[in-house]
């Protein structure tokens, strides 16, 4: 976000009053945006950071223990096979997007751009309702497509014969997760469609004109035109599939349960620290908001490191 | 499509691939529609008929599940509690983003360069991670288990968005024009009230829309810092009539078809500015 040259040099010679541009009464303009961000993101953003490492009881935490809630976080017996669990099928729910909801909506970008294609317009909203449905309904309706009696998937399964396949999806240790992550990806396909599309429509009809005078085959134009183009935008997308899925919590939530039944199998970290930090285990219900603040802390971190080498893998070769 | 027409770009892409290309294109229509289909025409079918055939449409529409959603549910109470936080969350981030936007683009010291930067900061980081300091400040506040105190949260969540479109925006507005506003007396503020805020529509009109969605849409801070009925908002409603409602599916459906349905048609009717607006953040970082 840097101001270009040209804008500041003209506002210095500008005669909107001499020095307007430099007058501190500015500053009252940015004032309520800022406080509002400072006091209610940059505050408690820092401030939990620092709480992973107190504990005490309720909402006072005046206890400092240093690195102890990490300890426990990875190493207690009773702890850390659900934090564990949930950080790997965290990085389950990552790959399945990065595998079926990136690919998809890279093919469906490709398709979309050929400008020939008729009702590109159509498929473009179509593709995109799901992103704007709420997690929660997207999951919960899901859920009930996915029900193991009445659920009309299995019901259609069963009616053309593949009846062996209409499985307990939502039951299953296995399924589960992948299943999840797949309804996720349904919702959320849009945006790497638009993410594509809007790269390729970027490139200037003369390439495609230039490419056809050289007889170039269809696949050519893919590979030597678009993919160049798409190439660094995979990182864009790779690093908004990252934040989300770290950040993911209510399609789990809507569709396993706070526990990400059955036995965990779909829990992930969104869901741990729902459970550890905020709503307190069953049946106690008292939550230990330090070892969430420490979940939370784990959680930014990885954020933080997974994007800087998203980054660093798909955009340091230029 | 007439052989005529054949010219162009369409040799570089054989007919066959098309076809393959409106094949993938219609199946994942049909993933897309069928569940919302569903949803809607299901609400309207007796649960003994949606398990006998869920897949027709309803021969005698039953409203049941509508009357249990307003009857047995607070529904309007969701409903109105989330039009009311989602409405004034919105004009306050479009506000305090084109005040403070305004004066980061004009405002020529360093200090506002550093503040820019301090605002995009944000993009990159979940609020969620903020949760646990969240509610600690609330309770202190007062404020917890109540309404309003979502509306700082989605003041805060809004704003680094919000900077980044308008601030973008306001850049490409020529100078000329506040220059002109300028000689003919105008203050700062009558500028901006003037000038710029009529000319930055367009821009408003992605940051509403990308606010509406995640709002309107968001489960997560309500369901950490609300607990009373009165209080909830339409999605944490939304959980709650689904737990109630259990097998019950002529009500689930109709609580999850009244719960999507404002959102879709709009989206049907700015389909464009929605996919804009929800991409922008994307896109441009």
């Amino acid at each position: 976000m840097t101001q270009t040259p040209g804008i500041a040099r003209s506002g210095r010679r500008s005669p909107w009053g001499a020095g307007i541009y430099r007058r501190p009464s500015w500053f009252l303009y940015i004032l309520p945006a800022l406080a509002v961000y400072v006091a209610f993101m940059a505050y408690p953003l820092l401030s939990s950071l620092k709480l992973s490492f107190y504990t005490g009881s309720g909402f006072t935490l005046d206890t400092f223990v240093g690195f102890d809630n990490y300890a426990k976080l990875f190493a207690d017996p009773d702890v850390a096979p659900r934090f564990w669990g949930a950080f790997g099928n965290t990085w389950v729910f990552f790959f399945v997007h990065m595998l079926v909801q990136n690919t998809l909506g890279l093919m469906f970008a490709l398709i979309l751009s050929d400008r020939r294609l008729k009702g590109a317009g159509f498929f473009r909203t179509v593709i995109f309702i799901p992103t704007t449905l709420a997690i929660v309904v997207t999951g919960f309706l899901w859920k009930l497509m996915l029900d193991p009696n009445f659920g009309p998937i299995n019901l259609a399964l069963d009616r053309i014969g593949l009846g062996a396949l209409a499985l307990p999806w939502l039951g299953l240790e296995e399924t589960t997760l992948p299943i999840i992550s797949l309804v996720s990806s349904w919702q959320w396909v849009g945006i790497p469609t638009m993410i594509f599309t809007a790269a390729l429509q970027s490139i200037p009809e003369d390439y495609f004109e230039a490419a056809q005078i050289d007889g170039a085959s269809g696949w050519q134009v893919t590979r030597l035109i678009k993919l160049p183009i798409i190439v660094p935008m995979i990182g864009v997308v790779g690093v908004l599939t990252f934040t989300g899925n770290f950040n993911a919590f209510d399609v789990v939530y809507s569709m396993a349960g706070a526990n990400g039944a059955p036995n965990y199998a779909a829990d992930i970290l969104g869901t741990y620290f729902y459970r550890t930090g905020i709503a307190g285990k069953h049946p106690v219900g008292i939550p230990d908001m330090g070892l969430g603040a420490a979940i939370a802390t784990v959680t930014f971190v990885t954020l933080l490191a997974g994007v800087m080498a998203i980054r660093r893998l798909t955009m340091g070769k230029k | 499509m007439p052989r005529a027409k054949e010219r162009g770009r369409g040799r570089l892409r054989p007919r066959a691939s098309r076809i393959g290309s409106y094949l993938v294109l219609c199946a994942w229509a049909v993933v897309v529609l069928v569940p919302l289909y569903l949803m809607i025409v299901n609400s309207f079918k007796s649960t003994s008929d949606i398990f006998m055939s869920p897949f027709g449409f309803p021969t005698k529409p039953v409203f049941d599940g509508f009357r249990m959603v307003f009857e047995e549910g607070n529904f309007l109470q969701y409903l109105f509690n989330s039009v009311f936080i989602t409405v004034l969350a919105i004009a306050g981030v479009m506000l305090l983003a084109a005040l403070a936007s305004y004066a980061l683009v004009y405002w020529d010291v360093r200090l506002a360069r550093a503040v820019s930067v301090f605002f995009l900061l944000g993009l990159m980081i979940p609020m969620r991670i903020a949760s646990i300091n969240l509610i600690i400040m609330l309770k202190g506040m007062g404020l917890l288990d109540k309404l309003l105190g979502l509306l700082p949260i989605y003041l805060a969540m809004g704003m680094p968005m919000g900077v980044m479109i308008l601030t973008e925006y306001f850049r490409t507005i020529p100078r000329e024009l506040v220059q002109a506003a300028y000689i003919d007396g105008a203050g700062s503020f009558r500028i901006f009230r003037s000038v710029m805020l009529p000319l930055a529509r367009p821009a408003m009109a992605t940051v509403a829309i990308f606010n509406l969605v995640t709002i309107w849409n968001d489960l997560w801070f309500p369901l950490i810092l609300i607990r009373s009925e009165g209080q909830r908002t339409l999605m944490l409603g939304v959980t709650r009539l689904f737990g109630q409602f259990q097998t019950d599916w002529t009500s689930v459906l109709a609580t999850l078809t009244l719960a999507t349905v404002p959102i879709l048609a709009l989206y049907l009717l700015l389909s464009r500015q929605f996919i804009e607006g929800l991409t922008a953040g994307a896109i441009k970082e």
